[in-house]
C-alpha cells in the first residue's frame, strides 16, 4: 500500500472518531441539561480555579471545545455494563507493607535532610520555605 | 578501527570485559556522537563527564581484576523523567527547569551500580504526556528517520521520543524509557528499535517524576531483544521505597532467552483489527503470525471484548491521577515561581502553574480535576476504574488459553511533526493498541518488523502474562530473528 492510500486510511479512521465524537458531543450537549456531561465556559473557569491554573478569557474559550470533545468521546464508557463489577484498586496483588518502627528506617527517606530539601526552593530563609504573606 | 557507536549494549559490555577496547574509548565515541547530533534535539542536557567517570571506573576495576557489572562500560541515555543527583531533571517542563535533585532515582542508581554511565538527559514529551515529542518545553525531538525522498521532520514518537531518537541514531546503544500508556512501545515502533515495559511493579518508581502512578513503569529501549533483556535485569528489583514495588526475585532474562516457541500458543485479538487501519500495519501483523508459526508456535484467534473502551478509560484514569500528582508543583518547594506584583499565595500558585505547564499538561490536569470533582466522580472515574477491571479480566481469560498475544504496536508509521498537533483526540489514538496492556499492568514489548514502502519502520507488539517478561522476550526474539531488521536511518544531522 502506498503512503497516500495509507494516509487516506488513517484519515478515514480519524474522521470516524471525530464524527463519533461530534455525534456524542451533540448528544452530550442535550444530556448536559439533565446530567451535566458537557462543560460551559463558566465551568471550565471553575475547574481551572480548582486546579490553581490561572487562565484568561481567551485560554478558557480555547479550552471549552477541546475539553468537550474529549469528554464526549470518553462518554462511551457509559455503554459498558458494569453492574456487579468492582472498580480496580490495584493492578497487581499487593499487600501493604509496614516498615520497621524506627527513626530513619531508610536514610534516603528519613529525616535530617533539611538543607537538601530546601536546596531547590525558589525562596528559602532561616531553614524554612519562603512564601508571600498569608495572613492580612 | 571499530566504530563504537554501531555496537549494541552486549557487544560493548563483552568487548570491554574481554579487553578488546576500553570503556573510555566507547564513552568518548558516544560523547562525540551526542555532541554532533544537536539537530535531533534528543538531549536536554549532555553529561559527558558522567559517562567518562563511569567508564574510567570500569576500566580501573577491570585492571584490578574486580567483577564487572551487567552494564559495565555501557554509556546510556537517561530519560529526563528520572531524578539524577546533581544533574538537572525537568520532565521536559518549564516548571521544573533548573531543578537539580539532591538524590538519585532507584532505577538510575541500579544502572550506575551495574557499571553504566550517563551520556545525558533525554528530551521527552512534557511530564510524559504526548505521543509525538511535541509537548516538550525544550522543543521537538526530530526522528533520525525520514520518508524516502523527503526532508520533512518526522516524529520519533512519545513520550520517550528523545530515547527512541537517540538509540535509533546510534547516539547511545540503549536508553531508559517510561511507559504509562505506550510511551516506550510507540516510540520504539516508529523508530525501528526495541523496547519493553515490564509488569507493573518490576521497576521502582522512586525518583521517577510521577504522571499516573497506577500505570507508570520504567523499561529499557535498545537495538535488540537481548540488549533489552540485559538492561531490564539491571533496572528491575524490589524497592521498599516504592509502595507498589513487587517483592520478587529478578530472573536472569538474558541467560534464559530462547526463540524456540514449540508448544506455545499465541493469541491474535480480533478487536485490534479496526476499520481504517493502514493495510501495511495489517500486512506486518500477518507476517508476524507467520514468523511465530515458523518458530513453532500455534497461532489462534482470541477475543478481548472491552478493547475499544480501554483508551477512553485511560483518558479518565491517567488525567485524574495526573491532576493529583501534579498538584505538588506550586512554586514553593522547587522549580518555577511566578509571583505577580502585590499578589498573595493563591495567586502565586495559579500564576506559577499557568506559566510553568504546557498546554497538553493543562488540558489533562483540567480533565482530571473535572472527572474527580463532586457530582462527576462516579460517572467518570469510578466507571473508568470498573472498565479497567473488565479490561484486565479480558486478558486474564485470554491467558487461560494462550501464552502471549501478538498485535501491532501502532495504528500508523511515524507521522510528520506538526501533522496532528492541533487535534488532541487524534493524537491520543496513537496509543490505541498500547493502552490496554498498560491498564492491565502487563509486560509488553515492541520489536521492529519491517519498513514501509516509504522507508519508515513498523513494530509488532507482544503482550505477556503478569510477571512473564521471559515469555514476552522469547516471543520477541523469535520475531527479531525472522524479521532480520537491520535498517538504520541515513545520517543527515
Amino acid at each position: 500500500m502506498d503512503r497516500a492510500a495509507l494516509l487516506c486510511g488513517w484519515a478515514a479512521f480519524r474522521r470516524t472518531v471525530r464524527v463519533t465524537a461530534n455525534v456524542r458531543l451533540k448528544r452530550g450537549a442535550r444530556a448536559a441539561n439533565a446530567n451535566g456531561m458537557s462543560v460551559t465556559r463558566e465551568e471550565v473557569a471553575k475547574i481551572a480555579s480548582l486546579a490553581r491554573i490561572s487562565m484568561d478569557d481567551d485560554a478558557v474559550d480555547r479550552m471549552v471545545p477541546e475539553l468537550n470533545n474529549i469528554l464526549a468521546w470518553v462518554e462511551q464508557l457509559g455503554e459498558v455494563d458494569t453492574v456487579n463489577v468492582e472498580p480496580m484498586s490495584a493492578v497487581i496483588p499487593l499487600e501493604q507493607r509496614l516498615r520497621d518502627d524506627v527513626v530513619d528506617a531508610d536514610p534516603k527517606t528519613g529525616g535530617g535532610r533539611r538543607d537538601d530539601i530546601l536546596a531547590n526552593a525558589p525562596v528559602a530563609e532561616h531553614g524554612f520555605f519562603g512564601v508571600p504573606k498569608v495572613i492580612e | 578501527m571499530t566504530d563504537f557507536t554501531q555496537l549494541g549494549l552486549k557487544a560493548i559490555r563483552d568487548g570491554v570485559a574481554a579487553g578488546d577496547f576500553t570503556a573510555r574509548e566507547v564513552a568518548e565515541a558516544h560523547n562525540d556522537a551526542v555532541a554532533a547530533a544537536t539537530d535531533l534535539n534528543a538531549f536536554i542536557v549532555a553529561t559527558p563527564d558522567h559517562a567518562l567517570a563511569a567508564a574510567d571506573k570500569v576500566d580501573a576495576d577491570r585492571a584490578a581484576g574486580k567483577d564487572l557489572g551487567a552494564m559495565a562500560g555501557v554509556p546510556i541515555g537517561m530519560k529526563d523523567l528520572f531524578a539524577t543527583k546533581g544533574v538537572q531533571s525537568t520532565a521536559a517542563s518549564h516548571i521544573l527547569e533548573g531543578f537539580v535533585p539532591p538524590y538519585e532515582s532507584t532505577v538510575s542508581q541500579n544502572l550506575w551500580d551495574a557499571g553504566a554511565g550517563m551520556l545525558g538527559k533525554l528530551n521527552m514529551d512534557q511530564f510524559a504526556m504526548g505521543s509525538s515529542n511535541e509537548t516538550s518545553y525544550f522543543g521537538n525531538v526530530k526522528s533520525p528517520w525520514r520518508k524516502n525522498g523527503s526532508n520533512a521532520a518526522m516524529t520519533p514518537g512519545g513520550s520517550s521520543g528523545g530515547s527512541s531518537a537517540a538509540v535509533a541514531a546510534r547516539l547511545c546503544p540503549a536508553a531508559t524509557g517510561t511507559d504509562t500508556g505506550g510511551s516506550i512501545r510507540q516510540p520504539a515502533a516508529v523508530t525501528g528499535i526495541t523496547g519493553i515495559k515490564p509488569t507493573y511493579g518490576r521497576c521502582s518508581r522512586w525518583g521517577v517524576v510521577a504522571f499516573a502512578s497506577s500505570l507508570d513503569q520504567a523499561g529499557p529501549m535498545a537495538r535488540s531483544v537481548e540488549d533489552c533483556a540485559i538492561m531490564l535485569g539491571a533496572m528491575a528489583g524490589f524497592d521498599p521505597k516504592d509502595s507498589t514495588s513487587i517483592d520478587a526475585p529478578v530472573p536472569d532474562w538474558a541467560a534464559a532467552l530462547d526463540a524456540d516457541l514449540s508448544g506455545k500458543t499465541i493469541g491474535i485479538p480480533r478487536e485490534y483489527r479496526m476499520d481504517g487501519i493502514a493495510k501495511e500495519i495489517d500486512d506486518s501483523w500477518e507476517q508476524g503470525k507467520a514468523w511465530l508459526r515458523d518458530a513453532g508456535a500455534k497461532v489462534v484467534d482470541i477475543s478481548l471484548p472491552h478493547t475499544k473502551y480501554a483508551l477512553p478509560a485511560y483518558y479518565i484514569i491517567a488525567p485524574a491521577e495526573a491532576s493529583s500528582n501534579l498538584a505538588r508543583y506550586d512554586g514553593v518547594r522547587y522549580g518555577l515561581r511566578d509571583l505577580p506584583e502585590g499578589s498573595g499565595l493563591q495567586d502565586m500558585y495559579a500564576a506559577t502553574r499557568a506559566e510553568g505547564f504546557g498546554d497538553e499538561v493543562k488540558r489533562r490536569i483540567l480533565i482530571g480535576t473535572y472527572v474527580l470533582s463532586a457530582g462527576f466522580y462516579d460517572a467518570y472515574y469510578t466507571q473508568a476504574q470498573k472498565v479497567r477491571t473488565l479490561v484486565q479480566r479480558d486478558f486474564t481469560e485470554a491467558f487461560a488459553q494462550v501464552d502471549a498475544i501478538l498485535a501491532p504496536t501502532t495504528p500508523t508509521p511515524a507521522f510528520a511533526l506538526g501533522e496532528m498537533q492541533d487535534d488532541p483526540l487524534a493524537m491520543y489514538l496513537n496509543d490505541v493498541f498500547a493502552v490496554p496492556a498498560s491498564l492491565a499492568g502487563l509486560p509488553a514489548m515492541s520489536v521492529p518488523a519491517t519498513l514501509t514502502e516509504d522507508g519508515l519502520p513498523l513494530g509488532l507488539q507482544i503482550v505477556g502474562k503478569p510477571m512473564d517478561e521471559q515469555g514476552v522476550l522469547n516471543t520477541g526474539l523469535a520475531i527479531e530473528q525472522r524479521a532480520g531488521f537491520t535498517a538504520a536511518p541515513g545520517k543527515w544531522w
